[in-house]
């Protein structure tokens, strides 16, 4: 996604008041939004402390601060600036984590992202954006862009299966019908599942959501989603995240405010370590989050 | 311009108001408060911007804010207090001086490195002031907003060190020495000057001196500065005034 990023930055470049900073990151990438930037763009170093705070202060003073790092390194060591810095004063920064959940792979442990929007989310004044394809870059960019509070854009690499119509860009979409229990996938995890699931039988084929855009209380699922879910008294999510402060965490607890009575089976990141390090598809697979596991874990449900 | 008077007036000020409200933080207050009090009364302008990096002298900056017309002595009568916007670290928003809370140490330099350099982008007017402590420079991200602002050359930018020599729990050259300070920074591109912090002459006029990069002013100051019994003692980074001690302070201070 880091092409359709550059170019949705660039659009917005003529701004006058936009500024991006990076912690030393974008070679063979943003290049063209360097350019477009010129003074505006700053490459802050490897000291991502300082340019998050630097960012807030830049958003203080009323600029429209983009922050770029691979994912952990944008969040997990600047964590308390983000916190005291950016979002007790209620500043819009957007924070641009590439490569977010196993998408750094066989790079290792340090630079997976698998509880990123979980620890965000825990504090205020911040929505979190995990684009689910290619295409939605753009209108998440937009979106992000005009967010009167601090964003966090966990970025990764759009992967729907060849000739898929992606449909236009919303925080919630469906895409797969059928008898099935309803399947929420949040980001690109979602594509991963698509065909998997197309190839099961309409009657007990899945409902597959891609969800974009968290957290619940300012992305409410939709009626056609509970509906299903009630219907069938189940749900399925799937998440490249580890469990604890997950997605699922917080739609079990939407579900018992709704009063809504289903079993929730979760799919999550198992951890950090594994024996052997390996590609993202690699490591989804040590998680159960392969479209295999999903569908066994699809049959087990709709068995019960 | 500020004489004697108002600065021993200005310290028992302070004085009072920790003493009503019951709370320490005195010790590093009385250190900067000099430095605040001129800044605030005489050299800061409606464009210029302060960030206090050592939040916990919050109250020497309520403190200058009152004696520069910008606090009332109602409002000093909250601080500390339930419902109060004068906590014992700045507040993010409600006070027009301060820009940012802050209390975590290592943050306070690269907001007001940000802020100069925002200042610079838009192509405004304004000089941006930021007072660290000297233990503060123990902080990694003191030194990468350091880096930051020679990098980018910000000469609206000022940087006021109070340095008391005297931190948590020890005085700096027996928990972390980098002794002497200037040495370490003399390395980077700044203007240093290093000058005594109660002297308000050589304050203003290290404050007014013209400059093309960074302005870093180390401030020789003493923790407690005034009151006999608090100088130079670490202790008075914690300890509330009781009644007795209040009394022998504000007697202290009447004999400057």
């Amino acid at each position: 996604m880091r092409k359709q990023l550059c170019d949705a930055l660039v659009n917005r470049a003529q701004r006058p008041d936009m500024v991006f900073l990076t912690g030393d990151l974008g070679f063979m990438a943003l290049e063209p939004l360097q350019q477009a930037l010129g003074k505006r763009f700053i490459n802050a170093g490897v000291a991502e402390q300082n340019m998050v705070s630097v960012s807030a202060a830049m958003a203080r003073q009323g600029l429209e601060a983009w922050v770029y790092s691979i994912a952990p390194f944008c969040y997990a060591r600047p964590f308390e600036q983000i916190r005291n810095d950016i979002t007790f004063h209620g500043l819009p920064v957007r924070l641009i984590g590439n490569g977010g959940g196993y998408g750094y792979g066989v790079m290792g442990p340090t630079h997976h992202a698998i509880e990123d929007y979980g620890v965000l989310l825990t504090l205020p004044n911040l929505k979190a954006y995990v684009p689910v394809f290619d295409e939605d870059v753009g209108d998440v960019i937009q979106s992000a862009g005009e967010s009167p509070m601090a964003v966090y854009l966990r970025l990764g690499r759009g992967e729907p299966p060849r000739g898929f119509a992606v449909p236009a860009y919303a925080p919630w979409r469906q895409l797969t019908n059928g008898g099935g229990v309803p399947v929420i996938a949040v980001g690109p995890l979602a594509g991963t599942y698509i065909d998997a699931i197309q190839e099961l039988p309409k009657a007990s084929r899945p409902n597959l959501w891609a969800l974009a855009e968290l957290p619940l209380s300012q992305n409410p699922p939709p009626l056609a989603l509970m509906a299903q879910v009630a219907a069938h008294g189940a749900v399925c999510v799937a998440e490249e995240h580890v469990e604890r402060g997950s997605f699922a965490a917080e739609f079990a607890l939407y579900l018992l405010r709704e009063g809504t009575n289903a079993r929730l089976h979760h799919l999550y990141a198992r951890a950090h370590h594994y024996p052997r390090y390996g590609s993202q598809t690699y490591l989804r697979k040590a998680s159960g989050l392969d479209p295999g596991s999903l569908l066994n874990a699809i049959d087990s449900m709709q068995r019960l | 311009m500020l004489d004697a008077n108002r600065l021993t007036d200005i310290r028992k000020r302070l004085i009072r108001m920790h003493y009503e409200s019951g709370v320490g933080h005195i010790g590093g207050n009385l250190s900067a408060i000099d430095a605040l009090a001129v800044m605030f009364n005489e050299h800061m302008t409606a464009n210029d911007r302060f960030v206090l990096s050592k939040g916990h002298s919050a109250g020497a900056l309520y403190v200058a804010l009152w004696s520069a017309g910008r606090l009332t002595d109602a409002d000093l009568t909250t601080f500390h207090k339930d419902a109060t916007l004068l906590a014992g670290h700045p507040p993010a928003s409600g006070i027009d001086g301060i820009l940012f809370a802050t209390g975590s140490l290592g943050h306070g330099l690269s907001l007001a490195a940000g802020t100069a350099l925002a200042l610079s982008l838009k192509g405004e007017e304004g000089h941006v002031y930021c007072l660290t402590s000297d233990g503060e420079w123990q902080e990694g991200s003191t030194w990468e907003a350091l880096i930051f602002a020679c990098h980018h050359g910000l000469s609206n930018l000022t940087i006021l060190i109070d340095h008391n020599r005297l931190q948590g729990f020890g005085s700096t050259a027996d928990v972390a020495s980098m002794a002497p300070l200037w040495e370490r920074l003399a390395g980077f591109d700044v203007d240093m000057q290093i000058i005594d912090g109660h002297d308000p002459a050589a304050i203003r006029t290290a404050l007014h001196a013209s400059v093309a990069k960074p302005r870093l002013i180390v401030l020789e100051t003493v923790k407690g500065k005034g009151i006999s019994f608090m100088e130079n003692r670490m202790e008075w980074h914690y300890l509330p005034l009781n009644d007795e001690t209040y009394r022998q302070a504000i007697d202290d201070l009447a004999q400057r």
